[in-house]
């Protein structure tokens, strides 16, 4: 009989019922119904199971490989590389090493993606605040460029910011934004203080032949995925920190506007400080998406990790080591970045902190 | 002069927009931005767009107005590529078919009183009929090979059906992850954990790449399957999450109540449990299914003529090379409609 009828439970009377788990004078004495043993017996199979597929899939890998003549392991790490990347944080040319060249993914992927969190928080948090605004069109302009932003993909935004991007006049007629800054298809050229000959100087960006030299160049590639990044997560972002004002308890905000404290004092003084523990960890998450999505950037030609990885698995044919190397370092980025939160979290709790608060 | 009439004036007038001078201050400010702006946007797609070339002409008339006016005429003459991808001309109605069954399955979802044992199968079926439809090959229909599928009949494809498979082995392994025996926890929690962890586009690149050299040779996967496989198996580990939180909100007393009247743990879990959670999980799974119809533009990266990709292919063309901001807005219309409709349904579903 069905324990169980089309409307509903039906009762069973107790001593039909079987027992799942028994005391040790009631246990069965046919082992396979015992719970315990059960167990042990579900996990044993899931591991054989799992492992004769991974033994499986190894078997099959390793013969495919040497059926192609296709190393295997991480020698190729210590090889030139010979092909050329976008100068960046660390020096790199043809003759150095694939080591090298990933080194330099890594710290294009790290350099984007820390701005872009930078950015994408600030303009965040004006979004957040500006959807609160009691100025109606403050909101209403906050709110639909956080739907626009939210609901198209990203991988389509960066390549609308790279094409109007390459839609700029070219450097003989580039755009002066202030005295020695100056914005063209070939990038951003921005002046930047420097030292020379013992004297800190203004280092300026200027026009000799067909390009800019000098002061701080930011290519096109770099200045669309900043972009496009940091737009993007600051809508989400913007969210986040409206939903965790509007959680603050209205007792606070009414206490507080009792007290005669202006709007400005009562977010500053009561309302953020109680929210913005509550924002730590979907902030957090949003900081990894960034991390993860600023791999889109090889679709606009950005030399990130992805980037590299791609050229590597191309040149060596080791794909298998290539994209673990890869995966590996979106793991670390993703599990330092959420330690980093986290103790930003612990330290945050006001209720912790106690003397803080009087 | 005509009154306004009093249902669109009522929330100008309640709103305290002109309650002091920094408000009216900064009223103004953004204001004029905005039509300034506003106004900018139209004089160049609406008012100097061009919207057709004369039959047989080159782009060179758009070219001349870049910058002034929008070329709306590289959609109209790609119109169909965009949509449709390179699938046979002689037969557009299978695609568009498909895209309207899945568009319509949307929508019946969106009825409440529909969410019956049958509009889960119609989540199966549907799915399974638009990629019959899109294949042929049976009930006289020419067969079409995958790799001229393309446009929005395939996001909409490679987004339902990864989303449809993902949902039993999410199902696992959010119930692994809950799981009192740890072997099981622990393998469960970290795919979870790995998939989550990584872009999506390193998992595309090895379902691209790596997955041809880990099964036996002469078995040739099509490239339209491992994307689909990959998009499923990122998908399961997202769903893994959102089951979990839904399974979360059901108390232990209800497992334990099913138990004792004599259940097993699988018919205690998919009789008693499971249906309580679906209910509180349909707004996050809404969610997540908005993340992944954007999420399946990433596939335009391996090769796969998507929506987006079929949109790159256009602008590829040296006809209409320069104009890829106008294909692009075109694209961004389609997914947000979609988009913002499904979010909205979302939004009301999370305050009822």
């Amino acid at each position: 009989m069905s324990p169980i009828s089309a409307d509903g439970p039906v009762l069973m009377p107790l001593a039909q019922s079987r027992q799942t788990a028994p005391r040790a004078w009631l246990r069965p004495r046919r082992p396979w119904r015992d719970p315990r043993v059960r167990a042990l017996a579900w996990q044993a199979l899931v591991i054989v199971l799992v492992g004769a597929a991974v033994a499986w899939v190894a078997t099959q890998a390793s013969a495919n490989l040497r059926e192609r003549n296709i190393a295997s392991g991480f020698g190729y790490l210590d090889r030139a590389s010979g092909f050329e990347l976008a100068r960046g944080p660390v020096p790199y040319s043809s003759r150095d090493t694939y080591a090298r060249a990933l080194a330099l993914g890594v710290a294009n992927t790290l350099r984007v993606s820390l701005l872009g969190i930078a950015i994408a928080t600030v303009l965040g948090a004006a979004i957040g605040l500006a959807r609160l605004s009691t100025i109606w069109i403050a909101s209403a302009i906050a709110g639909s460029f956080v739907e626009i932003v939210r609901n198209t993909p990203l991988l389509l935004q960066l390549f609308v910011w790279y094409t109007l991007w390459q839609a700029l006049p070219g450097p003989h007629d580039a755009i002066q934004l202030f005295p020695g800054a100056f914005a063209c298809s070939r990038g951003l050229f921005l002046p930047v203080p420097a030292w020379h000959g013992g004297a800190l100087v203004l280092d300026r960006p200027l026009l000799t032949g067909f390009d800019f030299h000098g002061g701080l160049s930011i290519s096109p590639e770099f200045a669309s995925l900043l972009a496009g990044l940091a737009t993007y997560t600051a809508a989400f972002i913007g969210e986040t920190v409206r939903g965790s004002i509007l959680a603050v308890d209205r007792g606070q905000t009414e206490a507080a506007a009792a007290l005669g404290l202006s709007r400005v004092q009562l977010l500053r003084l009561v309302v953020l400080p109680q929210a913005v523990r509550s924002m730590i960890p979907p902030l957090t998450s949003q900081f990894v998406n960034l991390a993860k999505n600023s791999s889109l950037g090889v679709a606009i030609g950005y030399p990130d990790l992805i980037s590299v990885t791609n050229t590597t698995l191309n040149l060596t044919g080791q794909a298998v080591e290539a994209i673990a190397v890869a995966m590996a370092i979106y793991l670390a980025i993703s599990v330092a970045l959420s330690f980093m939160m986290q103790q930003l979290h612990d330290r945050c709790d006001w209720r912790a902190a106690g003397a803080r608060i009087p | 002069m005509m009154s306004v009439p009093a249902s669109w004036s009522e929330p100008v007038r309640r709103s305290p927009l002109l309650r002091d001078r920094a408000n009216a201050a900064v009223t103004a400010v953004l204001g004029v931005g905005v039509l300034y702006f506003g106004a900018r946007f139209a004089q160049w797609a609406v008012l100097s767009a061009i919207w057709r070339l004369p039959p047989g002409s080159t782009s060179a008339i758009c070219r001349a107005a870049r910058g002034e006016g929008a070329c709306w005429a590289v959609v109209g003459e790609r119109f169909r590529f965009i949509l449709l991808g390179a699938y046979p001309a002689a037969q557009p109605w299978r695609p568009l078919v498909a895209c309207g069954a899945i568009i319509s399955l949307y929508a019946a979802t969106a009825v409440r009183a529909w969410w019956r044992p049958w509009l889960a199968a119609c989540w199966i079926a549907v799915p399974a009929l638009a990629i019959v439809l899109l294949r042929g090959g049976i009930f006289g229909l020419p067969a079409v090979p995958t790799d001229v599928w393309g446009g929005l009949p395939l996001t909409l494809v490679l987004a339902t059906v990864g989303f449809v498979a993902a949902i039993p082995p999410a199902a696992v392994l959010a119930l692994g992850r809950r799981s009192p025996m740890p072997a099981i926890r622990i393998l469960s929690a970290s795919y979870i954990e790995l998939v989550r962890g990584v872009p999506i586009i390193t998992l595309l690149f090895m379902a691209s790449i790596m997955f041809p050299r880990f099964v036996p040779q002469g078995l040739v996967v099509d490239k339209l399957v491992r994307a689909q496989i990959a998009v499923a198996m990122v998908a399961a580990a997202y769903l893994a999450e959102v089951i979990r939180a839904g399974l979360e909100t059901i108390p232990s007393g209800q497992y334990e109540a099913a138990t004792s009247l004599g259940l097993r743990f699988w018919p205690a879990t998919i009789l008693v449990v499971l249906p309580q959670a679906v209910r509180k999980m349909i707004p996050a799974l809404v969610n997540t299914f908005i993340a992944f119809v954007k999420d399946t533009s990433l596939v335009a990266i391996i090769g796969v003529f998507d929506l987006l990709g079929a949109a790159k292919v256009v602008i590829v063309d040296p006809k209409w090379t320069g104009f890829g901001v106008e294909v692009y807005l075109f694209v961004a219309a389609i997914y947000f409609s979609l988009c913002f409709a499904v979010s909205r349904y979302s939004q009301r579903l999370e305050r009822t």
